[in-house]
């Protein structure tokens, strides 16, 4: 009965082919067409500008709380960009350059960070879901999306992002397992930004590397460098295609980091140093990408100054929205409103008609409205 | 006609569905081969196969989170959760997502999906394996909470259950399970979410129970007309969300005096709801204060001292008896 080491063959790579200093692997270098380059580019500047922009606008109290992504452009663009539109892709609550990629307007994001429930509406035809808040919650519906693609015949890949933190959840783990006891056609892009709000990743697990994680589930996990929008979309264009051969469920460790704050409520200083933050922005992805571009001349000349353009426009939209009708709350809360939500609905409705301002008579000028952060008057209070 | 114990019936009613819609399929632990622990879902998996019953590995939050995925693509998955005690373990996939995604996406998605769940005492079970929760699930808007109290009408809520549009927790109770036979018809029947049914008609009290209390009810009902000659009219509610306020607030509007029956703790349990919706709805009809027979509000005694704190008939026939002499 002799002790002996099993043949296990694990094993991680770790992946990157343009480094910080702009060495490019040309063995590795992903074939991608110049369209698709520049259009890469496009949505990461889009995601970095609207990112600063969204700060100004919850600073000013005209957006809440929302999550930036500054610093990890790379990750998400290179991962969304080797989904076709009849795929799936799962965010969590840090995707905003993801988003953007699959055609979440502008405005519409900004609707959702007011705190509006449009906000969170995907088009008809689109196959992504919202944000979701809940860390690692998501995960489970990514596999779900994925078994039903699978047992419906359809070669839908489903494509789920999370963060290292949610790597500590058990429904990460729960989600892990099934995907790989049922081998099913998802993607787990986990954007190893080094933080959890104050939480190091030291803190969060003992594991190496996060990639690791999936060999204990049966299948394969690689950490990539997730500045390297490159290395993340040779590695995300790797996994969709296994996933579309049938050949189950990839987790993806993009190794990057959280240039800003964890949301506006957060303060960086009280956790870490400056000296950390600059050696990253050193990593900056939009850096190394942008010069890789200039090489083969595909950078375009104004693009920030359109892209802000389209920002301050897309901001005009979403200023000029009317205000959220309340009374829409109970519409979506079942199919069809039970009789308790008709009755709420209407003592709702009750209260606002005798609570609401009288309207202006003829040819009166409207009030202006309350700036926002301005106590109002009693009458508005319940 | 067949006479069909409550397993049984449950049983009819998913074989029916899956033969009647491919999108619906079942999911949990042991429901396949084994055929669930309770039997439920026995020989399902020999007619549909391992990809529509699905052994799943053993973690609530997965088996409802993934259905959240399914339904969201637009299957109908009916989980199965071995006991209400465990559902804990997948509750924020109940509350968080599948019970609010439709208000999420403003109506682009939504979960039709069933969580049923085996709950309450009288089986000599161990911990986690007795215990009544609905209120958990009574409490989240978005979600509907059914609980049948017989064979037939198991049958036919589940059949809506599968079909209704949004997420509904199927509560069966345990000791109802091989309780009593009951004629079901072969065909498919359907009965509407959200309506009480009047179990029987009287004047001078109304009786409101719900899952295995309805027999307790029906019992106490029947002392009480034999020994004190009073006539309890017993509301069965078979859903508690949405709650059928109008057929409770008639009855009592006519009896003017009530006393709930649940095996959940008594305090904000069902009972204070109903008892709320009543002073509301029926406030001048009121001849005494509302009763509430339910469990102690401890944590789960054991099965030897169960009796003492689940409801029981001389626990509602005393109320009733107080509620009465008021
Ligand atoms: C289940 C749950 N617990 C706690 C929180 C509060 N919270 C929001 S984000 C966050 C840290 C998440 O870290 P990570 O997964 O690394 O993602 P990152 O924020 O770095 O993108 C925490 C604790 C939450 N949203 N959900
Ligand atoms: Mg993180």
């Amino acid at each position: 009965m002799p002790r002996t080491p099993l043949d296990l063959r694990l094993s991680v790579d770790h992946l990157s082919i343009l480094d910080s200093d702009g060495n490019l692997d040309t063995a590795l270098e992903p074939d991608i067409a110049a369209g698709d380059l520049k259009r890469m580019y496009r949505t990461m500047v889009l995601g970095r500008r609207l990112d600063e922009r969204m700060v100004r606008l919850q600073r000013q109290g005209r957006i809440g709380t929302f999550a930036p992504i500054k610093g990890q452009e790379a990750s998400q663009i290179g991962a969304v960009a080797t989904l076709r539109r009849e795929d799936w892709m799962v965010p969590s609550f840090r995707e905003t350059a993801a988003m953007l990629w699959r055609g979440w307007p502008i405005e519409q994001l900004l609707a959702f960070f007011a705190g509006r429930l449009e906000g969170g509406r995907p088009a008809p035809d689109q196959r992504d879901l919202p944000i979701t808040i809940p860390v690692a919650t998501q995960l489970p519906h990514a596999v779900g999306l994925a078994y039903a693609a699978q047992y419906r015949g359809d070669d839908a890949v489903v494509m789920a992002f999370f963060g290292d933190g949610a790597t500590s959840e058990g429904d990460f783990h729960e989600a892990m397992n099934f995907a790989g006891v049922w081998h099913v056609p998802v993607v787990l892009v986990c954007q190893n930004n080094q933080w959890a709000i104050s939480v190091p990743i030291k803190k969060q697990t003992h594991s190496r590397t996060l990639a690791q994680k999936a060999l204990a589930y049966g299948f394969p996990g690689i950490q990539v460098d997730g500045n390297d929008v490159l290395a993340v979309y040779a590695a995300s264009r790797e996994a969709v295609l296994r996933a579309q051969a049938g050949e189950g469920p990839t987790l993806i460790e993009c190794v990057t980091y959280r240039l800003g704050v964890h949301t506006t409520a957060d303060d960086p200083t009280k956790y870490r140093s400056e000296a950390e933050v600059r050696e990253w922005e050193r990593k900056d992805p939009l850096t190394r990408f942008g010069a890789y571009l200039e090489k083969k001349t595909l950078l375009e000349p104004g693009l920030e100054e359109e892209l802000d353009a389209e920002i301050a426009r897309a901001v005009a939209v979403f200023e000029s929205l009317p205000p959220a009708d309340p009374l829409t709350m109970f519409e979506h809360a079942y199919g069809e409103l039970p009789a308790h939500l008709r009755a709420q609905r209407q003592e709702v409705g009750e209260r606002l008609a005798r609570t609401a301002p009288d309207p202006p008579a003829a040819g009166e000028p409207l009030p202006p409205p309350p700036m926002r952060g301005q106590r109002k008057t009693s009458r508005w209070s319940n | 006609m067949v006479k069909l114990n409550m397993v049984k019936a449950l049983n009819l009613a998913l074989l029916q569905e899956m033969e009647r819609d491919p999108d619906v399929l079942v999911l949990g632990e042991d429901v396949g081969v084994d055929g669930g622990v309770f039997r439920v879902t026995e020989d399902l998996h020999r007619t549909f196969g391992g990809k529509r019953v699905i052994d799943s590995p053993l973690a609530e939050a997965a088996i409802v989170g993934t259905a959240v995925g399914m339904a969201l693509y637009g299957l109908k998955p009916v989980c199965e959760i071995q006991f209400s005690g465990f559902a804990f373990q997948c509750f924020h996939q109940i509350e968080n997502h599948a019970a609010r995604y439709r208000q999420r996406t403003q109506g682009r998605f939504h979960c039709q999906m069933v969580v049923r769940m085996p709950y309450g005492g009288g089986v000599r079970a161990l911990e986690h394996h007795s215990e009544s929760e609905e209120q958990f699930y009574a409490q989240v808007p978005g979600l509907k909470l059914v609980v049948p109290s017989g064979p037939r009408n198991a049958r036919a809520l589940l059949v809506s259950a599968i079909r209704d549009p949004d997420p509904v927790i199927f509560f069966e109770a345990k000791a109802l399970y091989h309780a009593h036979k009951e004629e079901v018809p072969e065909e498919t029947e359907a009965l509407p979410i959200g309506q009480a049914r009047v179990a029987q008609e009287g004047r001078d009290l109304t009786l409101i129970a719900y899952g295995a209390m309805v027999r307790v009810a029906l019992e106490a009902a029947e002392v009480l007309r034999a020994e004190d000659g009073a006539e309890a009219e017993v509301i069965d509610l078979l859903t508690l969300s949405p709650l059928d306020r109008e057929t409770l607030v008639g009855s009592v509007a006519k009896t003017g005096r009530a006393v709930v029956v649940h095996e959940a703790p008594r305090s904000f349990g069902p009972g204070a709801e109903i008892a709320a919706s009543l002073m509301e709805g029926a406030f001048l009809a009121l001849e005494a204060p509302i009763r509430r027979v339910a469990a102690v509000d401890v944590p789960w005694v054991g099965f030897a001292r169960e009796k003492a704190s689940v409801p029981d008939v001389p626990r509602v026939v005393a109320a009733a008896r107080e509620t009465l002499a008021f």
